[in-house]
């Protein structure tokens, strides 16, 4: 780890002063991120902003039945709170089931959004990456990428997203809340994550110094029953595999309204719209399932080691969708 | 006469238990001493090549730098010791290569430079300051790019292993045979990482060195060190209490000890020599990435005719090492015609090394697998068509079993699994989404002893408290408080008033604890010593004119709580404290010496045991899940219950870590091993681990040490991972040959 | 970007001053006793306490966050000490295992451990420790499966996980 200075901020205008100051400063949250790459010289910073003390902490209800988090809260807290746990369990879950117990108190929610990527080839600060080092290749292209991304992937980068929860927060269409040099900021989920495309570097459309303050959840009555779903190798304390976040309302055997996004497939938190539209009006059976997802997946470009990842997204976002239209059916 | 057992068998809880859970327990990274330095070492970035190269000016002018060493001003090594593994005794460096000599690099990972600072943290970052330029050569890192330019051995494992065994005429027996069952299985690279990285931590006081250091043997770090560096050994002494965990990687000696006391020696300062997550992979041996062929042939009960079993394994420029997959498997059951082959490719990877039940775990895996297929194509039950092959002597020698209960162990393991309440028909137990299958296979494992004399050391207080030592560290056996237990029964005193030390090479010589030898060989050195030790005082009283035991026969005399006495007459005698205070006392004491016994050759020595998994499958998602596992193990005397089930429990979970996570694997273009951390290395974690039942079989074994102990560390993975994919065949129908077994094989 | 632009003060405020990258004089209260060290600013709680404060009950076995060797509580929460910074924890509580047992009294915790054999090199038992007694104030460990998910963050390679269960529902069912 370089050598760094340090500051603590406790007034948000500050601290994003502070680094819009300094292009070799970054901001330091829970650290799970940041001190990890520090240690491993995939981030070089000269001087990290301590932004723990700042009062974005909130995990408030929405009179429209939504919900504001602050950047701040922390995974477990969010995790632990009611109004998260009876409105969108899927946040609940996907909260629960990321990293570990330890890691969850200290994340933050605007750190997880941050994340970088767990691409061997990224973390090892040595070999030819585009995000680390842009222009110089892609090794996990032709390299060891059983984990990496099938959805969103470019010829110059194919890392994986890793968070989970963003993935529910995609399918809840969250819009997330910054602080900047040009003062505040409100995004669409979908817009703060950028596919790598021909600049694989650039993951977020946010200037240097730019904070994520909070985010925001809108009201959505169907994710009472929602539901996030990870598959792994491991039980616990590992990425996915793919996941899938899904709520769905079905009336008179038909699917009148669904939200479904996945991860651990994609570049990004994956919004599966294509599948949404097959599924809009579509019976609620196990036929229109596969095909919806089958439909999601068509884009997949896959290595040999990763194909089954391709596979294995169709059968969860099938397993999701019945065992919430189905309840009975599943163990 | 008999030893009365009172301490042995007891499950009595650790006696550095309190140390461990209050963080008292000091292990080799802990000590911090005056003028404490700090070395991290910097690893050759490319698999194969020359250092064209190394740039450390910007290193060296980094704050706190003391030193950076290259192979352009570190001392040469004294010696090259050779590569014999660390039971025998001898110097055992992991490897016959000591890095930093010349500018060759043989494997990623390989020191090319070692940076020392006054604090961690500087001398990571001049570590990563330092710029190496390679000239790069082509490498073969995998078993597949050197398929082609196999070899065959004339020996392995240091020359104990031949390269090829044969009995009777495999190709007679093959023809011969009703039914023929061929399969070739593929196992990943393992890495052991313990949670402790290993570490050294070394001083000098003039020439003196003192290394405190992670290691399975103090002895064998000593011998190492000194010969690299041109010591004797009386001026290279070792320290080494705790050990958190090994389970191979701390069994031999690999390079870091011996750099750690260069650089203290360079700096003329104390040098804590860590290594990090990502250096456990290149820095301390590996299980090798392998395959192996089984074909067995069978008569149509199943009975065994001939059995060809080959092995091919990558291994290094330097060594020609493989794990012995071949040896147990080749003794387990009766089969008149065998061949047994491994053959090896040059790779640049370091020598690979044990890993617990090296070789026993893998070629198990494949011989249990095919045992399985055999038996669902004949139709009969998997633990019958095991009993039709039990054989009560050593196939490979003819030798009877020391002492077997295999079969009392087929019997109550199957007893307490529900054995019985399996359909044989593969996909016909469901419990929702899930799949689920029984599998069983047998386990066994050697018991080892060593080639020289293990020595320990008793001593009595005249307060009536002893202690025995031995040089052994505590890497997680219980060697401590076995010990006690086995001290306070041959002593004659309460468990309470007796205490082990260890882990220090001032204390008589142990060889390294490995191979499941520690508790067999350990206790005999303790046992002798303090058996002496008794004798000695029980002499001395019967001699004494002024002891109520004066003139009596020292056969006769027995002891308990302390106190000598007449067996038949129990009221006449005294304690040890009076005997020792009436004349002037303080302590006495007594060495004890203890070789196997040259009896021990006529037998074959295993240690058996039978294997049960319950495995869910969901079909539909891939995902295998262990829901329970039944052992049951018949490991000679068991000298502490507790934590004997606890090495056999942990053995077993290694086996669910073979099984279904445990993976590395090389880039072949860029030669260097894909997972680098506990993150990309999966080991299981508690949600993985299901309850773990263990059954103790009582054998009696009169051959194998004085206590009739063949160990538990190692036998407790062998099979299980065959039990548990033996389990997912009958859950789903499929057989995975691979391991381990993941995702993609059952969707 | 199709965000909404909301005017902001960030323009008035101060740019904040820093500390380092030499080594700077923190406090730091640890166990309820304050210390003073000199550390860098990069030096990770984990070496200030091992290296530094000679507290080597927290374990070093990553330095990753992959194994949770390291889980000591920070105001009262378990969290990876190798990837907090000590001079972060200026202000808030620090305890280690050291700080857990009352005098010679250990921890029900602790006793669990040792009746329940739910150790055995005991490198990572710190961190179980740790992360046990927290995870009942934390109220996740109403069964075995909830035991299971949420230890899963302490890694023992010598895996005496079921015993580790068991030491702690001894002790949940003992409060």
């Amino acid at each position: 780890m370089r050598p760094i200075s340090y500051s603590r901020a406790t007034a948000v205008a500050d601290a994003v002063a502070t680094v819009v100051a300094d292009p070799t400063s970054d901001f330091l949250a829970g650290g799970t991120t940041e001190v990890d790459l520090l240690r491993q010289n995939v981030l070089l910073p000269r001087r990290l902003v301590d932004i723990n003390d700042l009062p974005l902490t909130q995990i408030e209800d929405r009179p429209d039945g939504g919900l504001y988090i602050g950047a701040l809260a922390r995974m477990s807290e969010v995790a632990d709170a009611a109004g998260v746990q009876e409105r969108f369990p899927m946040v609940a879950q996907a909260l629960v089931l990321g990293a570990s117990a330890q890691l969850r108190h200290m994340a933050s929610m605007g750190g997880n959004m941050m994340q970088r990527v767990r691409c061997g080839y990224f973390r090892d600060a040595t070999s030819p990456c585009n995000k680390r080092d842009p222009g110089s290749g892609c090794s996990a292209l032709e390299g060891f990428n059983r984990g990496h991304a099938v959805l969103g992937v470019s010829e110059h980068c194919i890392a994986t997203h890793p968070s989970d929860v963003a993935v529910p927060l995609m399918a809840l269409d969250a819009r997330v809340h910054t602080e900047g040099p040009h003062g505040r900021q409100v995004y669409p989920i979908d817009d703060f994550f950028l596919l790598p495309g021909e600049t694989p570097h650039l993951e977020h459309p946010l200037e240097h110094g730019e904070l994520v303050v909070g985010i925001e959840v809108p009201g959505l009555p169907m994710a009472r029953t929602s539901m996030y779903m990870k598959v792994r190798d491991r039980e616990s304390y590992e990425f996915a595999l793919a996941s899938v976040a899904a709520a769905v309302t079905v009336e008179d055997g038909a699917i009148s309204d669904v939200r479904l996004a996945l991860g651990g497939v994609a570049t990004k938190p994956w919004r599966a719209r294509r599948a949404e539209e097959m599924l809009h009006g579509a019976p609620a059976d196990t036929e229109s399932f596969r095909r919806a997802a089958r439909e999601e997946l068509a884009a997949a470009r896959t290595t040999p080691l990763n194909a089954f990842k391709a596979e294995l997204a169709q059968r969860t976002m099938v397993r999701v969708l019945e065992t919430l239209t189905h309840p009975e059916r599943q163990s | 006469m008999t030893a009365t057992t009172l301490a042995i068998g007891q499950p009595t809880d650790r006696v550095d238990g309190r140390h461990k859970v209050t963080g008292g327990a000091h292990y080799s990274a802990d000590v911090l001493l005056v003028g404490m330095t700090y070395a991290v070492m910097v690893g050759a970035r490319v698999p194969s090549g020359r250092i064209t190269h190394i740039d450390t000016d910007e290193a060296m002018q980094a704050g706190g730098v003391l030193a950076v060493l290259t192979h352009e001003n570190l001392p040469g090594a004294a010696a090259q010791p050779p590569l014999i593994p660390s039971l025998a005794g001898m110097p055992a460096p992991g490897q016959t290569f000591f890095p930093l000599q010349d500018e060759v690099v043989h494997y990623t990972g390989q020191p090319v430079a070692l940076v020392v600072a006054d604090s961690l943290e500087r001398a990571q970052h001049a570590a990563a300051l330092i710029r190496v330029s390679y000239q790069e050569m082509p490498a073969v890192t995998t078993l597949d790019q050197g398929r082609d330019d196999a070899y065959e051995p004339e020996a392995i494992f240091a020359g104990f292993v031949p390269g090829r065994t044969e009995r009777g005429d495999v190709e007679a027996g093959l023809a011969e045979a009703d039914v023929l069952v061929d399969a070739t299985y593929s196992f990943a690279a393992n890495n052991h990482n313990p949670i402790e990285p290993s570490a050294t931590t070394a001083a000098w006081d003039g020439d003196q060195l003192t290394l405190y250091d992670a290691t399975q043997g103090v002895t064998a770090t000593q011998l190492t060190v000194a010969a690299l560096l041109g010591l004797t050994p009386s001026k290279v002494r070792v320290i080494s209490h705790y050990v958190g965990g090994s389970f191979g990687c701390k069994a031999m000696i690999w390079a870091h000890p011996a750099l750690a006391a260069l650089a203290a020696r360079h700096v003329g300062r104390p040098v804590k020599l860590s290594l990090t997550r990502e250096q456990m992979f290149t820095s301390v041996g590996h299980r090798e990435e392998q395959e192996q062929r089984v074909t067995l042939g069978a008569d149509k009960k199943g009975r065994l005719l001939a059995l060809r079993h080959h092995k091919l394994s990558p291994t290094s420029h330097f060594d020609d090492w493989a794990e012995p997959s071949l040896g147990v498997a080749s003794q387990i059951y009766a089969c008149p015609n065998y061949e047994g082959v491994y053959r090896l490719i040059r790779a640049n990877t370091m020598t690979p090394t044990f890993m617990r039940a090296p070789g026993e775990a893998s070629g198990m895996f494949a011989l249990e697998s095919t045992m399985d297929d055999l038996a669902h194509e004949l139709g009969i039950d998997p633990i019958e068509l095991r009993l039709r092959n039990y054989t009560d002597t050593d196939p490979t020698t003819g030798n009877p079993w020391s002492s077997t209960g295999l079969r009392v162990c087929y019997e109550r393991g199957a007893e307490r699994f529900g054995w019985h309440r399996r359909d044989p028909e593969p996909r016909s137990h469901r419990d929702g989404n899930w799949l689920i299958g029984y599998g069983m296979a047998t386990a066994g494992y050697p018991v080892y002893g060593p080639n020289n004399p293990q020595r320990a050391r008793a001593r009595l207080y005249s307060d009536g408290t002893a202690v025995v030592q031995a040089a052994t560290p505590d890497f997680g056996t219980g060697v401590a408080t076995v010990m006690t237990q086995v001290a306070a029964d041959a002593l004659g005193l309460p468990f309470e008033r007796c205490r082990f030390e260890g882990g220090d090479t001032t204390l008589p010589t142990i060889a390294a604890a490995v191979g499941s030898s520690g508790a067999g060989m350990i206790s005999a050195a303790v046992h002798t010593a303090a058996t002496n030790l008794r004798d000695q005082l029980i002499a001395q009283a019967t001699a004494d004119s002024q002891s109520p035991l004066h003139g009596a026969d020292p056969g006769t005399v027995t002891v308990r709580d302390g106190r000598m006495m007449l067996r038949d007459a129990p009221e006449t005698g005294e304690s040890y404290g009076d005997l020792l205070h009436r004349n002037f006392l303080p302590d006495v004491e007594a060495a004890g010496s203890w070789s196997p016994s040259a009896e021990s050759t006529r037998y074959g020595m295993t240690t058996f045991g039978a294997q049960f998994a319950e495995v869910a499958v969901d079909p539909d998602l891939g995902l295998a899940r262990v829901r329970r596992m039944v052992g049951a193990f018949a490991p000679g005397r068991v000298l502490n219950p507790k934590t004997a089930r606890s090495q056999l429990m942990g053995g077993m979970l290694w086996g669910l870590g073979q099984a279904l996570l445990e993976a590395n694997y090389m880039d072949p273009r860029r030669g260097r091993w894909v997972a680098s951390s506990l993150g990309d290395y999966l080991v299981p974690v508690n949600a993985d681990a299901p309850e773990v039942d263990i059954e103790l079989i009582d054998v009696e074994d009169a051959f194998v040490n004085p206590l009739g102990v063949k160990g538990v560390g190692e036998v407790g993975q062998v099979g299980a991972a065959a039990a548990i994919a033996n389990a997912i065949h009958h859950a789903t129908g499929r057989r995975i040959r691979k391991l381990p077994i993941t995702i993609e094989d059952l969707l | 970007m199709s965000a909404p632009h909301i005017p902001s003060k960030a323009a008035a405020a101060a740019v904040l001053p820093e500390r380092g990258p030499d080594p700077v004089k923190i406090t730091l209260s640890v166990n309820g006793t304050e210390r003073t060290l000199e550390v860098e600013p990069r030096v990770s709680l984990l070496d200030a306490l091992r290296e530094r404060l000679d507290m080597t009950g927290a374990k070093k076995g990553c330095d990753q966050g992959t194994c949770g060797a390291c889980t000591v509580w920070v105001d009262g929460r378990r969290v990876l000490s190798c990837l907090t910074l000590a001079i972060a924890c200026e202000e808030h509580e620090v305890t280690t295992i050291e700080g857990l047992a009352e005098g010679d009294e250990l921890h029900a915790m602790q006793s669990a451990f040792i009746e329940q054999d739910a150790f055995q090199c005991g490198y990572c038992t710190p961190g179980q420790i740790m992360s046990a007694v927290a995870l009942l104030k934390e109220g996740h460990a109403s069964d075995d499966a909830e035991i299971r998910e949420w230890m899963s963050g302490n890694i023992c390679r010598c895996a005496a996980y079921p015993h580790i269960r068991a030491a702690v529902r001894t002790v949940r069912d003992q409060t």
